[in-house]
């Protein structure tokens, strides 16, 4: 690094004259606004700002003045340097930005490429249906029990008042365990877990048994073997018809909607006594069509049997039928799939083919 | 049932202008629910015609068809003949035949079809000349009807078949019948009696009894009527086989003469085919008043009937001509004690059938016990219209009627005579008095019935209600045997004021736990699951012995741990599955015979696991709480369930598209969803590797918890099972025991502080066996390591060269963190040497250079 020069008359400096210090400070500011790349910047940068520079040079000359004009010169050469600095201060920032706004454009991806490379998988619909009925009665304080599917005879009629020579035992279409005088089935309908929880729990109680029961019904669009039942038992003081009605018109509320019209049709089952069949308001022509496939033109669509609970049930299961009374209801949940989402073909349930999933979201 | 409309209108007072549809909507308010509305299909112009000519002209396909005209009258509206084309040649010119002109319209299994006038075989067929089926009116399609002959014996008819004349009414088809569902308690409904007093109390219409009629012209038992004994030295469950048997007899019958017009066309709409007079009478009495009836050719009759059980090794021969070995459960009408001549209330014996000689009969009618006519029925396997009836209780006080009508049938349509022989022995048990609070109905249902309502409504059901206070004593009418409880009565008086009036009530329960734990664990399982990618199906759970040995299992082993199924849909496939994966497969199959390569399934079920020899499961009777002993025997009887968690992987894991090639699913996929799911579920799974069906030797693994207990394994299925059950190659599977993950999923995670000092990473590659599995390595690490050692991750494998042959480099990447402060560089190094030497200790394990 050289020193300042000592051998000038310091006033005739030629490098602090103000018009150089201007001309160097144009010439620094024409060539930053001229920079159009970072690249070319950093070459002006060195050219107008660097150790060599007309600025660089001309602030070395300021040392070498007398006192009286130091500060003069020092206050334009300094000045001339800030603007010069501000200036490619502001180029850089100005190119950075176009850089970045060119590098996001390059980088640009054509996102309506497809996805799926691994595709979400499914839950079955009618497992999505037996968890919101769940969720349904465990919101109203309701509890949910189980049991086995090869289940004792015991359970599934003879403690459910299904006298062994009553036509009502023949008419379950039911898988025998082999041998036959074992006493074992597979459970035609979710009742059993009745009698389970009765034994069980005691009273009172209020539960929904969710499961898959069986009927000796050969494949087809309309049956299936094995299908699926929601179970409801209330058993406390007081209980009544009307409470029956009141929890089913609620299930068909949140499984239809709030519009569903329900209907209770005097039926019989050995379990319950009065007993009801519960009907909807056909869904395809609400009952205005004579010929109506779905309802057959009677307007109304059988969805399962209820009633209230047979004294000969709670004293099977230990239960003082003077003081407790009860309802119980059986409800197909495949049917109310059928009914909600308009699966037609009851094959489409049970084949798997993971097309019927996908047709589903996660909630139903 | 069938029940004719216009038979109902004969017993209860059907207002005139109700139809088929409105009859059915009043029954079903009262618990009869429509099954089907029939006749009032064909509408339009159907009317009489008379052929005048009748061209036959044969055609090319072999067929002849006649080109007629027939006279319609002004039906038309130009009084000119009608050309028709017909197929039929049972007809010839002069006859009269119904023809259904343009614009009627016919009832057929498609729906309605309108007749319209179409060119066919070289001429405009203006209408069609129909047949029995055509109409809806039965099953002969062979020929058109010939009305002419159709009303030979119907005089008054026949003056009414003029051409141009309405057919529908002349043929019945204006008729409707309402087919009704009869539940098992209301065996009174199987009759036109019972359904029309339901029609009555449903709508208030009058019923009127036609037994109550009758029964004021029944003569009283004679001295000189048959002799009929009752015995039954083995009642069921002390109720006697037969407790009335009441008879009569008609002679000089003319068994030729045929039934009249209006009986065969009410039995045939009801469902039944007319026969001759004596089998059509029978029927019609059963139908209409619902007390099954049956008749004997007196001339075959010994001097006296004695009913009582079989004897073992007896046999009968009974209508069907069918040779039956009888057992001592079967009651018996016997002709006098010892030739037995009818299963009792199911079926008679051809010995003493009516015959084409028989003149004089002999009429029964009797009231068997309804458990002793069912096991008959069903130990014959010989369900008939009687037995249906008598298993769900007849009317006891209703055999002296039926007979009546019966008699009066027969003699006059049949030239018959009643005779003077008046049986009626034995006595039925008379109908218990029910006794209930009148508030119980109220209690039961939730409507306040007043006092009124509750005596108006079984009174207007035939009971007798005496009235004590606050509670009343209710006697069954005989017609109504289901009525044995309160409750019962509850029922009667629920339906008959309706059942829509009763109010819809929520509960309010006193509040419970929510789902329980193993319900929530089976939501995660199943979440995780699909959101890795995987479907949820369900199986039915049956197998056969060829799937068993498709899988590689030892078939008798496997058989040993489930149940067979006596009566199953397919003799192929008799067995409870004991594997989930068993039944799942053919979902793999389907899903891939029908486009979808890649298929990733899972199932969440029941199998079954014996554990040991099965037991009897007792039964007991209805209403009896059975002994602890007897509910724990009934219990330990049904076959253990576990939930297994099934998977299966088959083609792609990561699919093929424009991001590059798929990946063929394999082994360490089924691996990685265990691990998720054991992450979700917070629990510690442990793989080994295990060779077990029907997985590949090599490439199955046993995953358990870190006590031990096996979970199930995983792995790829047998080469010999892909090809076996024709699956895609390399497909994946696994099986695991849910019941078993959800109990270790049981317990509370304990939260650990978080370390927030700097982590320390060192890597090593050690060197072993080819057969050192990597887990036991990584076992041996941890345990060196200590517990600073934070996490051990494997980031490659090696073999070749460099290691030497059977020997592989496995490297890992150790990361160290104190709780408490900077571990030193020095500290690091001690600690991997550690973590090395156990490694070395343990299985050899050489640092690699």
């Amino acid at each position: 690094m050289s020193g300042p020069n000592t051998s000038y008359d310091p006033v005739e400096v030629a490098a602090l004259d103000p018009q150089a210090v201007d001309a160097a400070v144009e010439a620094a500011l024409a060539a930053a606004a001229a920079a159009t790349s970072l690249e070319e910047l950093k070459t002006a940068r060195g050219a107008h700002q660097g150790d060599r520079s007309a600025l660089a040079l001309a602030n070395r000359e300021i040392g070498a003045l007398p006192p009286s004009a130091k500060a003069e010169a020092g206050k334009r050469v300094g000045q001339a340097r800030g603007r010069v600095g501000q200036a490619f201060a502001a180029r850089q920032a100005e190119l950075e930005t176009e850089r970045d706004e060119r590098i996001l454009v390059e980088e640009a991806l054509d996102v309506t490429l497809p996805t799926g490379r691994r595709p979400l998988g499914r839950r079955h619909p009618i497992e999505l249906m037996s968890e919101r009925i769940a969720d349904l009665f465990t919101g109203m304080g309701w509890e949910i029990a189980e049991g086995p599917e090869i289940e004792a005879e015991w359970f599934n009629f003879d403690a459910l008042n299904f006298d062994a020579d009553h036509p009502a035992r023949q008419m379950q279409d039911t898988f025998y365990v082999d041998p036959p005088e074992g006493g074992l089935i597979l459970r035609t309908h979710t009742s059993p877990v009745q009698a389970r929880t009765l034994l069980e729990r005691g009273v009172p109680v209020y539960i929904a048994a969710i499961g898959r029961v069986f009927r000796t019904d050969e494949l087809d669009a309309t049956h299936m073997p094995a299908f699926h039942q929601v179970e409801g038992l209330a058993v406390d003081e007081g209980i009544t018809m009307a409470h029956l009605k009141g929890t089913l018109d609620r299930l068909a509320a949140e499984l239809f909607g709030e519009d569903i019209t329900t209907r209770l049709r005097p039926s019989f089952f050995p379990f319950t006594e009065p007993s009801a069949e519960m009907d909807l308001r056909c869904f395809v022509c609400r009952g205005a069509d004579p010929d109506c496939r779905t309802c057959k033109g009677t307007g109304w669509i059988e969805w399962g049997g209820c009633g209230m609970v047979n004294r000969n049930v709670l004293l099977a299961c230990g239960v003082d039928p003077d003081r407790y009374t009860g309802f119980a209801f059986g409800m197909g949940i495949d049917r109310a799939l059928m009914f909600r989402t308009g699966v037609s073909d009851m094959r489409d349930m049970i084949e798997g083919d993971v097309r019927f999933d996908a047709q589903f979201g996660m909630e139903i | 049932m069938r029940v004719p409309v216009d038979w109902l209108r004969e017993y209860v007072a059907v207002p005139a202008e109700a139809t088929g549809v409105d009859i059915a909507a009043s029954l079903v308010a009262v618990g009869l629910e429509e099954e089907g509305l029939h006749g009032g299909g064909v509408t339009g112009p159907l009317v009489v015609g008379r052929v005048l000519t009748l061209e036959k002209e044969p055609q090319k396909n072999g067929k002849t068809i006649n080109w007629c005209s027939v006279d319609v009258g002004d039906a038309n509206g130009t009084g000119e003949p009608q050309g028709i084309v017909c197929g039929a040649h049972n007809f010839e010119a002069g006859d009269l035949v119904p023809v259904i002109l343009p614009g009627g319209v016919l009832p057929t299994p498609q729906g309605p079809l309108e007749v319209s006038a179409r060119k066919t075989y070289g001429h405009v067929s203006a209408g069609m000349i129909c047949s029995e089926r055509e109409l809806g009116l039965g099953d002969d399609h062979d020929g058109i009807i010939v009305l002419t002959r159709r009303f030979a014996d119907d005089p008054e008819a026949l003056a009414r078949c003029v051409p141009g004349a309405d057919a529908i009414a002349i043929l019945g088809l204006d008729r409707e019948t309402v087919e009704v569902n009869v539940t098992p308690d209301r065996g009174y409904c199987f009759s036109v009696r019972g359904v029309a007093r339901e029609y009555g109390h449903a709508t208030g219409a009058e019923f009127t009894d036609p037994a109550a009629d009758l029964a004021t012209r029944v003569p009283p038992p004679s001295s000189s009527g048959h002799p009929v004994e009752l015995t039954d030295d083995a009642p069921i469950r002390g109720r006697a086989g037969c407790d009335r048997f009441n008879a009569r007899v008609v002679r000089g019958l003319d068994v030729s003469a045929p039934s009249p017009a209006w009986m065969r066309a009410r039995l045939t709409e009801a469902g039944m085919r007319p026969i001759s007079l004596a089998v059509d009478v029978t029927n019609y009495v059963m139908l209409g008043l619902g007390q099954p009836l049956h008749a004997y050719d007196l001339a075959t009759l010994g001097e006296r009937i004695v009913v009582r059980r079989a004897r073992p090794g007896e046999r009968l021969t009974t209508l069907d001509d069918v040779d039956r070995a009888l057992d001592p459960e079967d009651l018996l009408i016997t002709d006098g004690g010892v030739t037995p001549i009818g299963l009792a209330g199911v079926m008679g014996g051809a010995s003493t059938e009516i015959s084409g000689t028989t003149t004089d009969v002999l009429l029964e009618a009797a009231h068997f016990d309804p458990v002793t006519i069912a096991r008959t029925a069903r130990r014959h396997r010989l369900p008939s219209e009687a037995s249906r009836r008598f298993e769900r209780g007849v009317d006891p006080e209703l055999a002296p009627a039926a007979l009546q009508l019966a008699v009066e049938l027969l003699v006059e349509y049949g030239g018959a005579t009643a005779g003077d022989e008046v049986t009626d022995a034995g006595e039925a048990l008379p109908a218990r008095p029910i006794t209930m609070d009148l508030g119980f109905p109220s209690r039961i249902v939730g409507v306040e019935y007043d006092r009124e309502t509750v005596i108006g409504v079984l009174e207007a059901i035939g009971c007798d209600v005496l009235v004590d206070g606050t509670s009343l004593a209710a006697t069954p009418p005989s017609w109504r045997p289901d009525l044995t409880t309160a409750e019962d009565l509850v029922e009667e008086v629920a339906r008959i004021h309706g059942y829509e009036r009763i109010p819809s009530v929520l509960p309010t329960p006193p509040g419970g736990s929510g789902l329980t734990h193993a319900q929530r664990v089976r939501r995660v399982v199943a979440n995780v699951l699909a959101a890795q990618g995987l479907s949820e199906v369900w199986s039915a759970p049956f197998v056969g012995e060829d799937r068993l040995s498709d899988l590689g299992l030892d078939v008798a082993a496997e058989t040993a741990r489930t149940v067979r199924i006596a009566n199953p849909l397919s003799d192929e496939q008799p067995f409870m599955r004991t594997s989930l994966v068993s039944t799942m497969v053919d979902a793999v199959r389907r899903n891939v015979s029908r486009g979808a390569k890649d298929v990733g399934l899972f199932e969440l079920g029941l199998v079954t696991a014996l554990d040991g020899p099965r037991t009897t499961a007792p039964t007991e009777d209805v209403g009896v709480l059975p002994s602890e002993d007897t509910l724990a025997a009934i219990r330990d009887a049904v076959p253990p369930q576990p939930r297994h968690l099934g998977v299966l992987l088959a083609g792609d894991r990561d699919r093929a598209g424009w991001w590059g090639a798929g990946r063929r699913a394999e082994v360490f996929d089924v691996l990685e969803l265990v691990e998720a799911l054991a992450e979700a579920l917070a629990v510690e799974v442990v793989t080994t590797a295990d060779a077990a069906m029907p997985w590949h030797p090599g490439r199955c693994a046993r995953v358990s918890l870190a006590d031990g207990t096996v979970l199930g394994h995983v792995g790829e299925l047998h080469p010999k099972v892909v090809a076996a059950l024709g699956l895609p190659a390399r497909t994946v599977s696994g099986e695991l025991d849910l019941d078993a993950l959800t109990r270790a999923a049981e317990h509370t995670v304990v939260a650990r502080t978080l370390a927030t000092y700097p982590m320390a990473q060192s890597d090593v590659a050690l060197v072993v066996d080819r057969s050192v599995p990597a887990a036991a390595v990584r076992e041996a690490l941890v345990s060196g390591g200590g517990e600073l050692l934070e996490e051990v991750r494997l980031f490659d494998v090696y073999e070749g060269d460099q290691v030497g042959e059977g020997r592989r480099s496995l490297a890992y990447r150790l990361t160290f963190r104190s709780p408490e402060r900077t571990l030193t560089t020095d500290e690091v190094s001690a600690l991997r040497d550690a973590a090395v030497a156990a490694a070395a200790a343990a299985h050899g394990a050489v640092q690699r250079a």
